[in-house]
């Protein structure tokens, strides 16, 4: 999604430790508005290449570019329109929600509302604004984070596997939270390896694995690229058989000609696309953990 | 927002946080109280040890408010990321570390007025004689114990170690330093090795001022010596500052 003024490029990025590549010659752009998915496995490079555009890590080669500035010199410009959820980071215990997002309200020029910001991630009955940090659930904490990236009024959100070790309610909620910062016309750069959250949230995504990206695309396009149908039917003894094939309307037709012709209904019969889930297992999978067809 | 105003909310966030937790505002106040009530029991019968001892704890106070305080504080922040998060907003890093530090520095003067009360009307010392030099030597022994505190804490592994780490250190400080007694009836080769830290010479600096009234002009070589090891610290806090934990 080529775009006149990207919100983040980053080209040919390589980030090395002493005894290992973790990022590989990673490229992409994100565009303006735009929710842009990292997934990929766990040591994958994700948040190397999400700190680095943070401005926490510095990188052995390439460029990064984040609202025009380079992260590497962390310009208090850039800081003041960027939110960022870390993948993890504590809090003061001894503070109130409410009172917490006041005090980092008062670090921006122009904040958001803290009632308005506490409404937005669901913080804002009174017992959660004044119940002290330290009391908060998991779920609640990782409110807090977002909150605390929000009330700056950032154009640019960071958010590191942000629904990590959620419930799957607390989840849902999370990406209506998530979809809401879209509609405020706000850039989100989120790493994950929920593939549903990828799915659900984002309007383009990159697979990474080991430091380098693996497809990049919409997540609907991404699952057309490997392009297999799974048909599935129970067979004529029972047994349920299934066939990946590229184009089903042969083989359906095939199928019910002949359930028609025995006079025998088809049972159990499905027609499935690949979804992202079934890309990223093909693209992430190591020959080691390859479980065998 | 001007980077004073930032580090002045940073303090006042601080304090409000500081007065929640009771356990951190036992240790820094009602510790050294115990310790001079217990000692101030034992050598009840000679004002000659009291004068001693009520300096004493005065210049432990203010390494434990400020040493043992930020050396534990700054790994939890650190351990638990705080610092991180903190980073990335835009507030400086010298408004935040401002705020924290002189939110230690205010244990210390709290506790120093305690102990000049307490000193009055219970251990038979007066009134300060000399208000400026206790004023120079505490602030001079915060800056000290306040910096070094920030700097040891880069040695300390994590959150768990940190009492072990900071006692390491403070325990056998004060033992030397003559916080309980005269450090002339200490060997000379602890006295040297006390000479030659901090401690005794806050200690030595703010004796002048409850007890003798002696003039700074006589306290110059202390004072000497604790503007060398706050320069120390300083260089050491700063130059090894890390925002995030050690992978």
């Amino acid at each position: 999604m080529p775009s006149p003024k990207p919100a983040i490029t980053v080209a040919d990025l390589h980030k090395s430790y002493d005894d290992h590549e973790a990022v590989g010659g990673v490229s992409f752009e994100v565009a303006e508005g735009e929710i842009f998915g990292l997934l990929g496995p766990n040591g994958a490079g994700k948040t190397t290449t999400v700190e680095i555009l943070e401005g926490y890590r510095t990188s052995t080669s390439g460029s990064v570019s984040v609202l025009g500035f380079n992260p590497a010199e962390r310009p208090r410009a850039l800081r003041e329109r960027v939110g960022i959820v870390l993948q993890s980071s504590g809090m003061y215990r001894h503070v109130r929600v409410r009172e917490a997002v006041a005090h980092w309200a008062g670090l921006y020029p122009h904040p958001r509302n803290v009632d308005e910001v506490l409404a937005i991630v669901g913080l804002d009955d009174d017992a959660q604004a004044t119940a002290l940090v330290r009391t908060l659930s998991g779920g609640q904490q990782r409110r807090l984070d977002l909150a605390l990236a929000l009330i700056g009024d950032p154009d640019l959100i960071f958010l590191d596997e942000p629904t990590t070790g959620f419930d799957p309610a607390a989840r849902r909620a999370a990406w209506m939270t998530i979809k809401r910062l879209r509609e405020l016309g706000k850039t989100v750069l989120l790493t994950t390896h929920y593939l549903e959250e990828a799915q659900e949230l984002c309007d383009r995504v990159a697979i990474i694995k080991s430091g380098k990206i693996l497809a990049e695309g919409p997540p609907d396009t991404l699952s057309e690229a490997s392009a297999r149908y799974r048909v599935s039917w129970r067979g004529e003894d029972g047994t349920l058989i299934s066939e990946e094939v590229d184009n089903p309307t042969e083989l359906l037709h095939r199928l019910t000609g002949d359930a028609i012709a025995r006079g025998e209904s088809l049972a159990d019969c499905s027609v499935v696309r690949p979804s992202l889930e079934d890309v990223y297992l093909e693209l992430t999978a190591d020959e080691a953990s390859e479980v065998p067809q | 927002m001007s980077d004073t105003t930032l580090a002045w909310r940073q303090y006042r966030l601080e304090r409000k946080m500081f007065w929640r937790n009771p356990t951190a505002a036992f240790f820094s106040f009602v510790l050294p109280l115990i310790f001079l009530f217990l000692f101030g029991a034992v050598f009840s019968g000679s004002q000659a040890n009291l004068d001693v001892l009520v300096p004493g704890i005065a210049g432990l106070s203010v390494m434990a408010t400020t040493f043992n305080a930020l050396a534990t504080q700054m790994t939890f922040l650190r351990e638990q990321g705080v610092l991180k998060r903190v980073r990335g907003t835009p507030l400086p890093g010298t408004s935040y570390l401002t705020g924290i530090i002189g939110s230690a520095a205010t244990n210390a003067v709290i506790q120093i007025l305690i102990i000049i009360v307490a000193g009055k009307f219970f251990f038979g010392l007066g009134w300060p004689k000399n208000w400026a030099e206790l004023a120079i030597f505490t602030v001079l022994g915060v800056a000290c114990f306040a910096s070094m505190g920030v700097a040891f804490s880069h040695v300390i592994p994590n959150f768990e170690a940190a009492p072990a780490y900071t006692n390491l250190v403070f325990l056998p400080m004060i033992f030397i330093s003559g916080v309980f007694f005269d450090v002339a009836h200490v060997p000379t080769f602890l006295r040297d090795i006390a000479n030659a830290l901090p401690l005794v010479h806050v200690i030595n600096g703010i004796s002048a001022a409850l007890v003798t009234g002696a003039p700074i002009a006589d306290h110059l070589s202390d004072l000497a010596v604790v503007a060398v090891w706050t320069l120390a610290c300083v260089i050491l806090a700063v130059r090894g500052f890390s925002w995030s934990a050690r992978d």
